[in-house]
């Protein structure tokens, strides 16, 4: 990389180079709108590409290539990802390291492909059947689409699991100058397979409650991958102690493994107003806040990367203000449900929008007239 | 080889269930051929024949309905040396709800061999009728005899091009065939048929499998294809930097605050690269961009917008409040535009063909598109940089290079026309 020198290029470069560079070696895919530029750069810079018919295949293709002791990525948008939900959980229930980008774009439904969106949230909170959490790091800005990927393929690889990427129409299909001197090294996330000698016991976790990782290409131990509820050996069982505990790990062990994957940028200002935001919603929150403060007004700011599960540290940051505007690109406050659930207490603003991106001035206002 | 298949002899089905015969069978194929179970990756589908992985020494996948055969083939995909047999079970139900990934396989001819427990009803739910029940069959959902046809799927896996397809009725030992399926480096499909006692047996007295076959006209059959070979590895990989232009100052702005035009045109007529254009002219003046597009999904229909700002700042900001300037060049541009244009405070170009809008902003109106449609676009970024020297000209005309217009545009014209 050269000094100071200056590209012109859309989100999705930057989220495909980056992660490249930290380990994603396959790319699986079936094209969708806004997601067609993370595929298109993929299948020149992913050692392996593979166009499947439909996305359930994509997630099936996926999962194989996994369990073979490669790290997959796609990227899709609510369509696609709709289809891809059961297989999503299979990939969860089998404990199988991979990446999903999710390019969000307005719905409901097929909706408007090529408008963006911040709506898929609640979805992803609740898509896991019985309540599971599936890691997802939200990309607020280009700096994000560089670092987060990597974090992302990380959380896959450190704690065998499906993980969301999540963006926007807005992100990964604007171009933007970037200097890229100005970008952080991607290291290459390391994978260490089970090597032992003693019988591999596919299941068993470790003090992390992460079991060790073996590739089906063992010709010394036993591989039992399963999406149906089982025991450490990979077993199907219709509900014994040992099978029940081994899903309950499942949740236990995202969740215990919380503070290593909390992400978010806390910008601290005054003890009164406090932004939070996630994705497309936070760069026009930082433009807002930057001639709020102009003006006089203390206001702070939270960046949600890190938006499942929700981490406690927002929860502390949150309690310290008085008003709590909470900034985001859909109907009716998606971020803001998962904080608070359905009733929104008397502090918190919601500032949304659908169709179209959420101005400097309307968040000014709500500030102004509440603060 | 001192492992068999099967770690019991006492299998998971029903007594005298056909899914016995397919996993003996298997387990014979397997034991004449040598090959070790650590050498077998077994992935079963959901249904009643996929019970069977606990009972497997092999290794194991177990996942969802239907979904088996693109599981697999990801595995197929996925081994580095193919020194793994990979071997999938799946019913006629899973072969019914993923019928897709069965065809793709086919079609890819991925080293795989599918055994398909035809037993003509969804067993594990209930006996119901699935894709594969025949004519006249009963089944709990239809207890009048199925009224509908069933699907041939060895004719299906042969269109798409299967380099090898088996009908077999499940006997003692078929064995043979399932060998040859598995030597076979490409895409086998086994299609086993058998009757399911606890439902079909009851339901369809006397029943006899070659009774059936006669009766829909389908036959036992074995056919090799040549097998199909693609490359998927790619030979190399570069980084994406080392594709992109690096944007070398070249020339100076004297820009003093942020800037954000927004250029609406049709779709079709050159906008998003028009829009560009004028972004990497910006860039070659030291200036920092971000430039955003908003279309219908269709390409070459209906209105096409993008948007950019320009700044002196390090860092562009993503967000306005509002453009400084908005140019339409169409009558899409301008019914895109209608609500926007009622409260719009800057300076609009507008094209002479268009109607002048209910507005209070400033319209300034020329003949944009008179060196054609595809021009339209272009040109007046170009005549409002002249207009307004948000940036040298210079600059922009090197930006039109970088991109693949450049032999399209009428430059030479344009300059004519504005006295460059
Ligand atoms: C997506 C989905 N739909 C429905 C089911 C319910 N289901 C479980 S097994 C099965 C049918 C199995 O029939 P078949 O594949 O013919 O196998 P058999 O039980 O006859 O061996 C169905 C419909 C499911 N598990 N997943
Ligand atoms: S229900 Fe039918 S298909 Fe299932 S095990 Fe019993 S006999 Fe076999």
């Amino acid at each position: 990389m050269k000094d100071g020198k200056k590209i012109f290029v859309n989100g999705s470069f930057l989220i495909v180079e980056s992660i490249a560079r930290a380990g994603a070696d396959t790319f699986v895919g079936y094209p969708i709108t806004p997601s067609n530029y993370l595929y298109l750069y993929s299948s020149k810079r992913l050692p392996l590409t593979f166009h499947a018919p439909d996305e359930i295949t994509t997630l099936q293709w996926m999962s194989g290539l996994s369990a073979t002791g490669r790290l997959p990525i796609t990227a899709t948008s609510f369509p696609g990802f709709a289809l891809m939900v059961e297989s999503i959980n299979m990939a969860f229930m089998m404990e199988l390291p991979m990446v999903i980008i999710l390019a969000q774009r307005l719905g409901p439904s097929t909706g408007t492909a090529t408008c963006g969106a911040s709506g898929d949230l609640l979805l992803i909170r609740g898509m896991i059947s019985g309540g599971y959490p599936i890691p997802t790091l939200a990309i607020s800005d280009f700096k994000d689409c560089w670092e987060l990927p990597e974090k992302a393929v990380k959380i896959a690889v450190n704690l065998r699991t499906p993980v969301i990427l999540l963006t926007s129409k807005e992100t990964a299909m604007t171009n933007r100058t970037f200097d890229i001197t100005s970008l952080k090294e991607i290291k290459k996330v390391e994978r260490k397979f089970y090597s032992s000698d003693e019988t591999y016991i596919p299941y068993k976790p470790e003090k992390n409650l992460v079991p060790q990782f073996l590739p089906l290409s063992s010709n010394k131990h036993q591989i039992r991958f399963t999406a149906s509820t089982h025991d450490q050996k990979g077993v199907l069982q219709h509900s014994t102690k040992e099978a029940l505990e081994n899903s309950a790990r499942l949740y236990k062990k995202i969740v215990s493994n919380l503070k290593d994957f909390t992400f978010y940028e806390y910008d601290e200002d005054g003890k009164e107003n406090l932004i939070v935001t996630f994705d497309v919603s936070s760069v026009v929150s930082k433009e807002a806040i930057r001639e709020l403060r102009k003006e006089g007004k203390k206001v702070s700011l939270l960046v949600a990367k890190t938006v499942v599960p929700i981490p406690d540290i927002y929860y502390e940051i949150i309690s310290k203000y008085k008003k709590v505007y909470v900034v985001e690109e859909n109907l009716n406050g998606e971020l803001c449900e998962i904080i608070f659930g359905s009733k929104t207490p008397d502090n918190i603003v919601k500032i949304n929008s659908i169709g179209k991106m959420i101005s400097i001035d309307k968040i000014k206002e709500e500030v102004i007239k509440n603060g | 080889m001192d492992k068999k298949l099967l770690n019991s002899n006492k299998l998971p089905f029903c007594a005298g269930c056909g899914h016995h015969l397919i996993s003996l069978n298997t387990q014979k194929a397997l034991e004449k051929l040598n090959i070790d179970p650590l050498d077998v990756i077994l992935v079963s589908d959901i249904g009643c024949h996929g019970i069977i992985d606990k009972f497997s020494n092999s290794h194991t996948v177990h996942g969802l309905h239907g979904r088996s055969v693109a599981l697999a083939s990801g595995i197929s995909l996925g081994l580095k040396n193919k020194d793994k047999k990979v071997i999938v079970f799946i019913g006629d139900g899973g072969a019914t709800i993923g019928m897709q990934h069965l065809l793709e396989a086919a079609r890819l001819d991925i080293d795989l061999t599918v055994i398909i427990h035809n037993n003509m009803l969804y067993g594990m739910t209930g006996g119901q009728a699935s894709g594969f029940t025949p004519k006249g069959f009963v089944t709990t959902t239809t207890p009048e005899q199925s009224k509908t046809r069933n699907y041939d799927i060895c004719q299906l896996a042969l269109s798409a091009k299967a380099s090898f397809v088996a009908r077999v009725i499940t006997k003692p030992d078929f064995s043979d065939i399932i060998i040859e399926g598995l030597k076979n480096e490409g895409f086998s499909l086994i299609e086993a048929l058998e009757l399911c006692p606890s439902y079909a047996l009851k339901m369809n007295k006397n029943m006899k499998l070659k009774d059936i076959l006669e009766q829909i006209g389908e036959k036992e059959f074995v056919v090799k294809n040549d097998n199909y070979r693609w490359e998927y590895y790619k030979n190399s990989t570069t980084d994406l930097f080392e594709k992109v232009k690096i944007l070398e100052k070249k020339y100076e702005h004297n820009l003093k605050r942020t800037f954000c035009i927004q250029l609406s045109g049709s779709a079709g007529e050159g906008v998003q690269t028009a829009g560009e254009v004028f972004a990497y002219g910006a860039v070659l003046s030291g200036l920092s961009v971000n430039q955003r597009g908003s279309y219908p999904v269709t390409v070459g229909v209906g209105f096409s917008t993008s948007e950019v700002i320009i700044s002196p700042e390090k860092d562009c900001t993503y967000n306005v409040n509002s453009p400084d300037f908005m140019i339409i060049t169409s009558i899409d541009g301008l019914n895109v535009n209608i609500e926007k244009l009622k409260s719009f405070k800057g300076i609009v170009y507008l094209d002479n063909s268009l109607e002048t809008p209910k507005t209070d902003a400033k319209i300034i109106k020329y003949d944009f598109r008179k060196f054609g449609a595809k021009n339209s676009a272009i040109f007046s970024l170009l005549y409002l940089l002249k207009e307004n020297k948000l940036y040298p000209v210079e600059s922009f005309i090197e930006g039109l290079q970088i991109t693949n217009i450049k032999e399209k545009v009428a430059l030479d014209k344009f300059k004519e026309e504005l006295k460059i």
